[in-house]
Formats: C-alpha cells, structure tokens, sequence
C-alpha cells in the first residue's frame, strides 16, 4: 500500500519564525527559509500511545495533585474533540495540558510571580481521546498573568495543550483562550498569528450544555490537526 | 457562487512556552505527579542494533544556549522499521522511537542514550540514510521547528540521501550531520542545533 501524504501546512494562518512584537522570538527564529520536504515514512508516521501509558486520574487537574483539598479557583470543565482538516475524528491520541493555577502562577522552579502556588494544584494533565476524538479535562480556570516583554504585558487565561495525532507531521503545541477574555487582542503571543479567524479558532466557548449544575462550568474545546489525502490516485509518494 | 470546500482549517500553533516542562516533563519542573513520565526510554531494554548516545546544546542567534528548550525525537529501530502501523514492519518489544528530551537548565547541554536507527526507504524507492527525526519547541519558538540528525560515520549513505541533497547549500548539509566519537567504548554523537545566525540548522517544514 502506497501511504498517502498529510496536506501541506497552511502557513498563512500558522505564525511565522519572526514575530517581533514577541520579543524572544527575535533571536530564537531561523533567518532562513524553511525547506519543504514532500513527506517520507519519517513524515508519516509517529509515536502511539495507550491507556498503560496514563492513570484515569491523569486529566483531573482537581484531584490529581491534591494534598487534603481542593484547589482554590474557578471549577471547570474543558472538553472537545481532536479532529482532522476533513473533520474527521482522530481517536486515541495523546493530549497533554499545562497551566498556570488561579493566581497565575505556576508550579516550576522557574515561575517567581508574586501570585502564590496552591498546594491543592500541580497545573499538568493528559488523557487519551475516544474512538470518536473525544476527550475531557476537569482543572480550575487559570489567572492572568504578567511577563517580561513590554513593561506591562498580560498573558490572557490560557491552557497549553499538546496533540500527537497519527504522524509526525501532525504534532502540534497550542494555547486555549477563553471566550470574552478582553486580554485576548492586547496579547503579543497571540498576535503572533496572522490570520484573526486563527485566532478565534483557539478560543473556547461557555458551553451550559456540559455544564454540570452547582458544580462546574463547562469550556469546549476543539482542535483541528492536519489532515490526510485520500484521493483515489496514487500520489506517488513512492514514486511508481 | 462555486461549491464550498468544507475542509477544516489546521489550529493555530502558539509556543510552548518557558513552563513546557510543567506539562511533558514535569519532575523536571520540580514535582513528580505522574505514575510514569513518558518519553524517558526510546529504544527499550529489547532492541537490536548498536547502543549509542547523542549529545547537544540548541543554541540561540546570539550563539547563547536555549536553556529552557525541549525536544521530541522520533527514529526508526536498527531494521529500519517505525512503531507505527505504517512503519514498515515489526519492531522489538518495548521499542517506542520517541522520546522527550530536555535540557540541564543550568548549561542548556542535553543528551539521550538509544539505538542507531537503520536506512529505511524513502520516496521513488531510493534509500534514506540512516537518521533520527527531531522536533524542538522553546519559549520564543512559535510553531515547532522539524529537522534531521544524520551520523557522520554514515558518509556514503549521507551522500546519497535524497532528502540531504535537497540542500542546494552543500555546506549547509553539515549542520544535519553529528559527529561520532567513542568515551569509554560508547559510541557519542554530538549533534548542535543551531536556530540562528552562523551554521545555521537547516529546518524542514514537513
């Protein structure tokens, strides 16, 4: 069987190397062209993961580090589906959350912002989407933070979320915003994306459906990963 | 009006970020949360081939280390076979072919032990040396940067690999090529990565 290929990155809504308005990407961003490379089996292939590799507690943020309570914060719940550039599901894919906790902090021995740490929340989660690309988080909705890029820069709440998909070629690494965040537009990092429907596209929506009454407010959440050739003609990947 | 295309359209990339560790290597951020950190073990204790490492330092425009940098590889095993169910046959037991790599943070040097990955086929049935596939994202670092580690005691593979003779640059083709040295008997490849500036690494967008 001839492996068909993933459709090229669409870079006009991906953000470039140079974003100067970020100003760490100045001197971290390769001043030549990037080569394109028509995909191989390198490209086509990547790492699987199953439920061995997780516990079931893995994407509750709550519990998952908690020592004798709760976190404090704003109880959510974070859910959508991983689906490809032809809307089609990608099931049992690895996907991987970090955070800042409700006062904006981190837990890394980096993070020194005077926010305090709560010993109720490690800030990290992974689980493994369903046969339908499915997948769900519980945590507490993180702060805003400041950052050194301005003076006066405020990073928008956000999660960071990581996806394998099936290939390589599909990794990604993003950031979810929340819907009426007036942070959102003042943000240098997510100005650093060019397209403004790229943007909209990484800010969840309330969602009262999923919200679970007198408990938790619901985000949703989907993320859409390169998709797939699947045409009839052989695309002579293998060049026969 | 035409037909609509209804295609999804892929999400936006945003950088990692300086806490990346907090998510994919969170015992290197300072607490341990998981039963089992993935990533750690790339060949596994089963796989065939010759046992090696592989050191460096990402290095930034200013030719400063990138301290807080994190990487993915991603290799074939000795056979040349992905663990993939497109990967081109089997693979031992244990043997993932990915792995997470990070840094000493007080150094930006980095390093990971695993097996050299064996010549696989590439496009139109021509032979691709053998080579690990890396992917490195960094605060500063808005869209994962995709390259290749080639061996340099590979040279006549290397120069017949189609995807290195894409390079129009030979000296560029260099900075894809690690250099291999033995420290008590253990095969040691050194692999810079340089993001900006002299000897800049060639990236691929894939």
């Amino acid at each position: 069987m001839i492996p068909a290929e993933y459709y090229q990155r669409d870079r006009n809504r991906q953000p470039p190397a140079l974003t100067p308005g970020y100003k760490t990407s100045v001197a971290r961003s390769p001043r030549f062209a990037l080569l394109s490379l028509e995909q191989t089996i390198s490209e086509i292939t990547g790492p699987t993961f199953g439920h061995g590799d997780i516990a079931p507690i893995d994407n509750d943020l709550l519990k998952n580090y908690a020592h004798g309570g709760d976190p404090i914060g704003e109880r959510i719940i974070v859910h959508g589906r991983v689906l490809d550039e032809n809307a089609r599901p990608v099931p049992n894919t690895l996907v991987e959350v970090w955070q800042a906790n409700a006062s904006g902090r981190y837990r890394h021995k980096k993070d020194t912002y005077l926010g305090a740490l709560d010993p109720n929340f490690g800030g990290c989660g992974r689980t493994i989407t369903d046969e339908n690309g499915y997948y769900f988080f519980r945590t507490v909705k993180p702060g805003a933070y400041p950052w050194r890029n301005n003076v006066n820069n405020w990073r928008p709440a956000h999660i960071h979320v990581s996806v394998f998909g099936a290939s390589f070629s599909q990794r990604l690494i993003t950031q979810l915003y929340f819907e009426g965040d007036p942070l959102i537009p003042l943000c240098p990092i997510v100005q650093t994306i060019p397209d403004p429907e790229a943007i909209q596209q990484l800010i969840a929506r309330l969602d009262m459906n999923a919200t679970i009454p007198l408990d938790s407010i619901a985000y949703r959440f989907d993320i859409v990963l390169r998709g797939r050739r699947s045409t009839l003609f052989e695309n002579r990947l293998e060049g026969n | 009006m035409t037909q609509r295309l209804d295609y999804l359209k892929e999400s936006a990339s945003q950088t990692a970020g300086p806490y990346v560790h907090i998510g994919l290597a969170p015992g290197a951020a300072g607490f341990n949360i998981y039963d089992q950190e993935l990533g750690w073990d790339i060949a596994g204790p089963k796989a065939a081939g010759e046992r090696i490492r592989i050191e460096g330092v990402v290095s930034d425009g200013t030719g400063s280390p990138i301290k807080d940098v994190l990487l993915e590889a991603w290799q074939a095993n000795a056979a040349g076979h992905y663990a993939h169910p497109e990967g081109g046959g089997a693979v031992e037991e244990g043997f993932r072919g990915w792995g997470r790599i990070i840094t000493d943070f007080d150094t930006g040097e980095w390093g990971f032990d695993t097996v050299k990955p064996g010549p696989l086929k590439g496009r139109g049935g021509k032979m691709q040396a053998p080579h690990i596939n890396l992917w490195i994202v960094a605060r500063g670092i808005n869209i994962g940067l995709n390259t290749r580690m080639y061996f340099s005691d590979e040279a006549a593979a290397n120069a017949a690999d189609p995807v290195i003779n894409l390079i129009e640059w030979e000296r560029r083709r260099q900075t894809l090529i690690a250099v291999r040295s033995l420290r008590d008997g253990l095969p040691v490849y050194r692999f810079d990565i340089r993001i900006q500036g002299e000897d800049e690494t060639v990236f691929f967008d894939i």
